[in-house]
């Protein structure tokens, strides 16, 4: 058979087994969904099939023979190329150069430009026959310059400069990209699998699925949990495939009493975004924010948490009126969760102790001075109160997975003792056994300790799962907040995407 | 602007143009002699070639502290084989592989130990000045006349036509051959790639340890030459010449617009910056301003550099 087969791959790290016996194949001339909760071991797959990581077992077949990439370069030698997630070019150099990287004609070294131009320009054409796109690609752009779904395009042309590429991998390529974008990416998709390529296509949308895939695997825990036809199978089927569990116990809801507003924001403008943004939150309840990749969402929570200069409007925490410092926010009680967790919201090269007790040093020993002791104490009652998985407070914030730092990352929030807690993406590549106790602890955090929780969110879902009242962020305008009662996913989803 | 971005040179240019012209207003005649020129362009020849090895490094993402200690180790090889009887090519290219043999030590230490290259040179830094005092014995060793001198020292009568000394040209040829080199060659771009994200140039088959392996081998073979026109300026080799050399060498690259952040920078803007500095400490010493004020000025210059060139980014940015 023409294609790839995967049978029984398995990869450990250290104690953390991220795959633990995959079965997996793609067809040439189909695109196939791989699908699966983060953390499920999609991503980890991907990077085998890429060369970037060995398994530890298992086989794979490419076109029937037996296909064991060392490095990158093998895997792509032998026809397998990847467009990761994370945007993999050089800002400082033109769409051709990042087109050829690596792949440079050369004589004894000195580029043949000729060659070359003519390589990038078949590449970039192949993307985009009909020439007739309003801002096509020029391949002296430096890349810089490009916006995000322009830089998808130029990752994909690099993949199919390879005249042998038979796989490509593309890793959530619609995670960054506006309507637009998405739109041109999927008829790119759509010629790629009529010439003939296999295409593994990894997405959490299913609504993207159904329209660009013909076949679909789910990836569970390292397993997989189920493959079919997407056309033979319901959306429910597939996201009880991935959940393994149903959506009430994924959502836990205690009863909730809001009590007085604790912050407040009127016609609320940030130096871009937000350009209004009104709303008020209350103690005791969960405020969801909605809203596309870029539309404001967490400009405005870092606004109100004074990381970014707000131009106009008004912030009102309790009886503090006007912008404050992140310093100054802390001290009134407001806290704020990153969505970069790796690159803000953590220090992962520092311990669990250290990441816990940053924000409030005082207080962990006498005259001003900080006993690690009681540093190492304080992270421990977190440690056991939040279930992190880990070696003990002194152990590395990077040795945790994605969801044990995420409740490093809130077990700050709570040491500090924080009212108000902002969440930007607070499950963002975080496994489903995570996700649930962290929607399970704020929900006890709303119910038990009376807490104002607002949460920014990528997924409709998950905001009508865990929120009370959800208010939706587009092009920098937030909506009235409206209770998850009259709410319903498809109704966020519309309302984001402008439609409604 | 839209040139600025696309000859990143010219900043630094424009820079050496206007300091030229405010000294030549304010210091006057003797200061525009052309003979001043030549000898300002003559005194920018060891941090210029330097320079050309130092901007491939700050491309890399790397740095390079050890450029001053290869430069007197050269001085020294170079005047050691002299006075051994070698005659002057042989001396030449010995303080060269001398230079290169250092570079490929910092390369290796980069690539096999991991270790960051500013830790790395840092040690190298004081290792290679230790053994260019072993060798030297600790003192300046004279060697007999060889026409290396010549290499930098003012044009003797009747050689006018050249318009500038041999080591001005031998910079000039270098700096072209680095900079063709960086746009006409696979290598180039994929020094320019790493630089710019080490790991996209991985995951693009890119050999990641052998390019930097070779950058650094590069830049100590330029500052092996370097020590050499080093050499033809004292006449002597002298291990404890060149002290903070390496500071200089990488402020003219900052100054040409050289990001430490890697990806970023370029030859001729790195020459520009080294005639600015030497601009500045010549017309300086024509005004009869204090070495003291000649360095508060150079070190605002670079910070000044760097900040325009933000606020440049910042700009285009908004736009």
């Amino acid at each position: 058979m023409s294609g790839l087969v995967a049978r029984g791959v398995a990869k450990a790290y250290g104690a953390t087994v991220a795959l633990a016996g995959v079965d997996f194949e793609v067809r040439a001339g189909e695109v196939h969904a791989l699908l699966g909760e983060n953390g499920a071991g999609k991503s980890t797959l991907v990077k085998i099939l890429a060369g970037a990581v060995r398994p530890d077992g298992g086989t794979l077949t490419l076109d029937g023979a037996p296909y064991a990439p060392k490095d990158p370069a093998a895997a792509r030698a032998a026809g397998v190329r990847l467009v990761s997630q994370e945007r993999a070019l050089c800002p400082h150099m033109t769409v051709e150069e990042n087109v050829l990287l690596g792949g440079e004609p050369t004589r004894l070294g000195v580029l043949r430009r000729e060659e070359a131009r003519a390589i990038a320009a078949r590449a970039l054409l192949a993307i985009d026959p009909s020439g007739a796109k309003k801002h096509r690609l020029r391949p002296d752009a430096l890349v810089r310059d490009l916006g995000p779904g322009e830089r998808q395009l130029v990752e994909i042309a690099r993949a199919i400069t390879e005249p042998r590429c038979r796989l490509l991998l593309l890793d959530e390529p619609t995670s960054s990209l506006g309507a637009d974008d998405v739109e041109a990416l999927f008829s790119v998709v759509t010629r790629l699998r009529e010439a003939g390529l296999a295409v593994v296509y990894i997405s959490h949308h299913l609504d993207e699925i159904r329209r660009i895939a013909d076949r679909f695997t789910v990836i569970r825990d390292g397993r997989t949990a189920g493959t079919g036809r997407v056309a033979e199978a319901t959306p429910a089927d597939i996201v009880t495939m991935m959940a393994g569990r149903s959506i009430e116990e994924l959502y836990p809801r205690s009863p909730r009493v809001p009590g007085d507003v604790v912050l407040s924001t009127r016609d609320l403008a940030g130096a871009g975004l937000p350009v209004r943004a009104s709303f008020e939150l209350r103690r005791g309840e969960v405020l969801g924010i909605a809203g596309l990749v870029g539309s404001g969402r967490t400009e405005l929570l870092r606004a109100i948490f004074g990381l970014e200069r707000v131009r106009r409007g008004e912030v009102r925490v309790g009886a503090y009126v006007g912008p404050a410092s992140p310093a100054a926010r802390l001290a009134q009680g407001v806290g704020l969760l990153s969505e970069d967790r790796g690159g803000e919201g953590l220090a992962l090269g520092l311990t669990i102790a250290d990441n816990v007790t940053l924000s409030r040093l005082f207080g962990l020993g006498p005259l001003g001075f900080v006993a690690p002791s009681r540093m190492r104490v304080a992270a421990a009652r977190f440690i056991e109160k939040l279930g992190i998985v880990c070696a003990g407070p002194d152990a590395p914030t990077s040795s945790l997975s994605g969801g044990n730092q995420q409740k490093v990352a809130l077990a700050r929030l709570l040491y500090h003792d924080v009212d108000v807690l902002l969440l930007d993406e607070p499950t963002r590549g975080v496994d489903v056994g995570a996700r649930a106790a962290i929607y399970a602890l704020i929900d006890r955090l709303a119910c038990e300790s009376n807490k104002a929780v607002l949460v920014v969110s990528s997924s409709a879902e998950e905001l009508v799962g865990i929120a009370d009242r959800i208010a939706v962020m587009h092009k920098g305008e937030l909506g009235p907040a409206r209770p998850v009662g009259e709410l319903d996913v498809r109704a966020v989803m519309l309302e984001q995407a402008g439609a409604s | 602007m839209k040139y600025l971005r696309k000859y990143p040179f010219l900043g630094p240019l424009v820079a050496v143009v206007v300091v030229y012209v405010i000294f030549a207003i304010v210091a006057g005649g003797s200061f525009t002699r052309a003979e001043n020129l030549t000898t300002m362009a003559g005194q920018t020849v060891v941090v210029g070639i330097a320079a050309s090895g130092m901007t491939l490094v700050i491309l890399l993402g790397g740095i390079d502290l050890s450029v001053g200690s290869n430069v007197a180790l050269s001085t020294v090889v170079c005047a050691l084989c002299l006075r051994e009887g070698a005659p002057a090519i042989l001396a030449v290219a010995a303080a060269m592989a001398s230079g290169l043999v250092a570079g490929l030590l910092n390369g290796a230490l980069v690539t096999t130990l991991r270790i960051t290259p500013f830790i790395v040179t840092l040690g190298t830094m004081r290792a290679l000045r230790g053994l260019a005092k072993g060798l030297a014995e600790e003192q300046k060793i004279d060697a007999p006349a060889s026409g290396i001198e010549a290499l930098v020292a003012p044009l003797p009568p009747g050689y006018g036509w050249a318009l500038f000394p041999p080591g001005v040209w031998i910079m000039l040829a270098t700096s072209a051959l680095v900079a063709a080199m960086l746009v006409y060659t696979r290598g180039g771009r994929h020094i320019v790639a790493i630089g710019s994200n080490e790991a996209t140039a991985r995951l693009c088959g890119v050999r990641v340890e052998r390019v930097k392996w070779l950058v650094y081998g590069l830049a100590g073979l330029f500052a092996g030459l370097a020590g050499v026109m080093e050499f033809s300026t004292l006449t002597v080799g002298d291990p404890t010449d060149s002290i903070g050399l390496e500071l200089e060498v990488i402020a003219a690259v900052v100054i040409g617009g050289g990001s430490l952040a890697g990806g970023e920078g370029s030859v001729a803007g790195a020459l520009f910056g080294a005639l600015l500095m030497t601009v500045i400490r010549t017309g300086s010493t024509y005004l009869g301003i204090e070495n003291w004020v000649q360095d508060i000025v150079t070190g605002g210059i670079v910070v000044t550099a760097v900040a325009l060139d933000r606020a440049r980014r910042a700009g285009e940015a908004r736009r």
